[in-house]
């Protein structure tokens, strides 16, 4: 016996929220409004669990949600059609944001076969038990038909892990992009073009710097698979739908995933009595040239997302540490060690702090970027305590330095 | 010489080039990489590679 999940006073509302994308083929995902800490992301506008339910002759979900939200999607789909009547579930992802929930709803299923590639049959049968699931391998170019469609399996692997896959409806030119082109972003809309485009660009830059920017390269790799492919929509599994501006999209993505420098700077630093504080404006006063973006962020009154979102397109950053206990400060720390793990390409930059007695801030902040393989501009900027009228003018020479080389760059 | 071929996330490590970056000359045959070596994209160990066919 299947549970029902169409719950009455909930009907109407579900119903308005089932956008359809191509005829039977509907959203069914879940909004979350609330979450804003997204495994250390400041998702600031919440986040969508996108899930597509596919009716033809055979029925077909694409991906899940998170948990605990699997009853909401399993009531989405029950406005729709019978649980019984679902004949595949595709996971094209297997990261508990779109898999978590898989338990609850191949349970809620009795005729449902898992369509997956081998990666994510491995990384699922890690996550939990999945005995007594009807499963079904694929892999690139394999099809699975469900009548007058067909879904198309493309594997993108580290897309954004080992097993992410695509699946595209030759039939709809749709392509279901998992992660990729997605936004964290909650709204009543599900359409990108429902909204404002600078709005979904720079949550789509945001996601994509923070989620995507290790994967240049596998990134590039298919974005090339894409040009051989006719699609008239994106449909990712966070945020919104993309049915306008693809062009604009791909080519944003080719950028990102080349490490294609823009005429910015940043000047990122942590302080204790302003000192590190007095260092950066005055960098930043020099590196205020026409025609470069120039920002100032202060690490604590700034979050690592934003840093990172920031960090994507800069040519070349200018990043300051007081000297604490010998070494940097901690938050600036975290910064330099998050954004090391995102492996930005190609920037140059320099060092600036402070210090009192002991050394050790500004030189471990030039260690760090050195690690990262940056273009070195100079030494580390140093100041004991305050900075001098003579240290400032040389910060004001190091700042239209880093905005020269940001112009040579971009 | 073979190239090996990461089974995660599929970047060839190939021994004409080696891998400069990371102190690995050129024709420096898959075997004879350090334990310690890493996938320079995903990061898993030697034991994710296979031989490319
Ligand atoms: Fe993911
Ligand atoms: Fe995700
Ligand atoms: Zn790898």
């Amino acid at each position: 016996m299947v549970q029902s999940y169409a719950l009455s006073g909930q009907k109407e509302l579900n119903k308005s929220m089932n956008t359809e994308l191509r005829k039977n083929i509907t959203w069914v995902g879940y909004i979350d409004w609330t979450v804003r800490d997204f495994h250390g992301y400041t998702a600031e506008r919440g986040t969508t669990y996108n899930a597509y339910l596919i009716q033809d002759d055979k029925t077909a979900l694409v991906d899940t949600v998170k948990a605990p939200f699997g009853h909401r999607l399993l009531q989405n789909i029950s406005n729709l059609t019978s649980l019984n009547s679902i004949d595949y579930v595709v996971c094209n992802h297997a990261e508990p944001d779109h898999a978590g929930a898989l338990p609850e709803i191949m349970a809620a299923l009795p005729n449902a076969t898992l369509v997956l590639d081998q990666k994510c049959m491995d990384a699922l049968s890690e996550h939990g038990d999945m005995s007594g699931w009807r499963t079904k391998i694929v892999k690139t170019g394999d099809t699975v038909t469900l009548g007058n469609r067909t879904l198309r399996f493309i594997e993108t692997p580290m897309v954004h892990w080992p097993e992410s896959m695509f699946t595209l409806v030759p039939e709809e030119k749709l392509l279901f992009s998992m992660d990729a082109f997605g936004q964290h972003y909650a709204s009543t809309q599900r359409f990108a073009d429902e909204i404002s485009l600078g709005t979904v660009m720079n949550e789509t830059r945001a996601y994509y710097a923070n989620i995507l920017m290790p994967y240049g390269k596998q990134i590039a790799k298919v974005l090339k698979q894409m040009d051989t492919i006719d699609i008239e929509m994106i449909a990712p599994s966070h945020g919104l739908i993309w049915r306008t501006h693809i062009a604009e999209l791909l080519e944003a993505y080719g950028n990102w995933a080349a490490h294609q420098p823009k005429r910015k700077i940043l000047v990122i630093y942590d302080t204790m009595w302003e000192s590190t504080g007095e260092m950066a404006r005055a960098i930043l006063e020099g590196a205020s040239l026409n025609d470069v973006d120039a920002q100032l962020i202060h690490v604590r009154s700034s979050n690592l997302t934003h840093i990172a979102t920031e960090s994507l397109e800069a040519a070349a950053i200018a990043f300051g540490s007081s000297t604490l206990n010998n070494g940097m400060m901690p938050m600036a720390a975290a910064v330099m060690t998050y954004l090391k793990g995102l492996r930005p390409q190609g920037k140059a930059g320099f060092s600036f702090g402070s210090f009192g007695w002991g050394r050790g801030g500004p030189e471990a902040v030039h260690d760090f970027m050195e690690s990262m393989k940056w273009e070195m501009l100079r030494e580390p900027l140093k100041s004991k305590y305050r900075p001098s009228s003579e240290i400032l003018d040389e910060c004001r020479n190091a700042g239209r330095m880093l905005a020269e080389k940001a112009k040579e760059m971009a | 010489m073979k190239k090996y071929i990461c089974n995660v996330c599929e970047w060839v490590y190939d021994p004409e080039v080696g891998l400069p970056e990371e102190g690995i000359e050129p024709g420096t045959p898959f075997e004879d990489l350090p334990d310690d070596f890493v996938c320079p994209e995903c990061g898993v160990g030697k034991d994710e590679f296979s031989p490319e066919e």
